[in-house]
């Protein structure tokens, strides 16, 4: 049992995703994406990175790439698949999740820390927060914004399916605190079955307790049951 | 067969923020011009043989649908012409 951290050309978030995981005992395996996932896959990893350079859509191109058929296949048998900063713009380019993540507000790529609440802790990703828990997690992206029309993001919002949405030091949502200007300060959501999830944040870059905080952590252990 | 080059056009849908156009027509208007909106957009253009001008644009339309527009943000126009 292995959770498959699927590495496009462009990927730079792989190894670090694999290490975060293995720091959690977890077994992560890189998997080329040419090389299709292995048999004893037991979660989904679509990490960080600039797959084929971002060109056209941030996402797009690997979307569309022949492994990911595999991973919609895993996800409708109930694999865990988790996409992380260009992993959810490929997971909402694949329509594994609804919304576009596009150009930030800013028009700039935006590195550092921000803070997210926690929207809904009766997922398996975030099972291990308290609703309403304020973490800090870094974002490091130019197209970030989350964006889906206000019908949608109201039935989003009524399906429980945002986990985590940017926000104050104090757990307060306003439009300061948004870094991109996504919709809902929207950072992560369910696709379908909440086994399926996609977020902006990087929570591999703080997992490992020797280089800092581990707000992470509790993201990356929902592969504890599967792996 | 005929040669026909189909012309995809694809724009953020109108509502939809775009910090690139609002960037650029900050920029148009520092070097002194006056302007009410800009808006950006991106096109593609497709040389393809097809049996005639309804079957390029079926193709190109499907291009568009399948990987050329996102259509959660994006809409977008497909013109044919004889090459």
């Amino acid at each position: 049992m292995t959770v498959a951290v699927v590495q496009f050309g462009g990927s730079n978030c792989d190894r670090d995703t694999v290490q975060a995981l293995a720091a959690l005992g977890i077994d992560g395996e890189l998997v080329w994406h040419e090389d299709g996932l292995p048999p004893e896959t037991s979660g989904i990893v679509l990490p960080g990175g600039f797959s084929y350079g971002d060109y056209l859509r941030a996402g797009a191109m690997a979307a569309r790439s022949p492994i990911m058929g595999e991973v919609e296949r895993a996800a409708a048998e109930g694999t865990p698949v988790l996409g992380i900063c260009n992993g959810a713009q490929i997971g909402c380019e694949a329509a594994l999740t609804p919304g576009a993540f596009t150009t930030n507000r800013s028009a700039r790529f935006q590195c550092e820390h921000v803070h997210l609440r926690v929207e809904n802790a009766d997922t398996p990703w975030t099972e291990r927060y308290e609703e309403g828990e304020v973490l800090t997690l870094p974002i490091a992206h130019g197209e970030g914004r989350y964006e889906i029309d206000d019908d949608r993001l109201a039935t989003l919002a009524a399906e429980d399916r945002i986990l985590f949405r940017y926000c104050e030091a104090d757990g307060a949502v306003t439009d300061a605190a948004n870094p991109n200007g996504s919709t809902g300060n929207v950072a992560a959501i369910t696709g379908d079955g909440d086994h399926v999830a996609v977020m902006m944040p990087h929570p591999e870059r703080v997992t490992l307790s020797d280089i800092g905080p581990t707000d992470g952590q509790g993201v990356l252990r929902s592969f504890e049951q599967s792996a | 067969m005929t040669a026909y080059t189909a012309t995809v056009t694809v724009r953020l849908k109108r509502g939809v923020l775009d910090p690139e156009a609002e960037t650029t027509q900050r920029a148009l208007e520092r070097l002194g011009f006056s302007l009410e909106d800009l808006r950006s957009a991106d096109t593609f253009e497709i040389d393809l043989d097809a049996t005639d001008e309804d079957d390029a644009h079926e193709r190109a339309a499907d291009m568009a649908e399948r990987l050329l527009a996102n259509p959660t943000i994006h809409d977008y126009e497909v013109e044919v012409d004889q090459r």
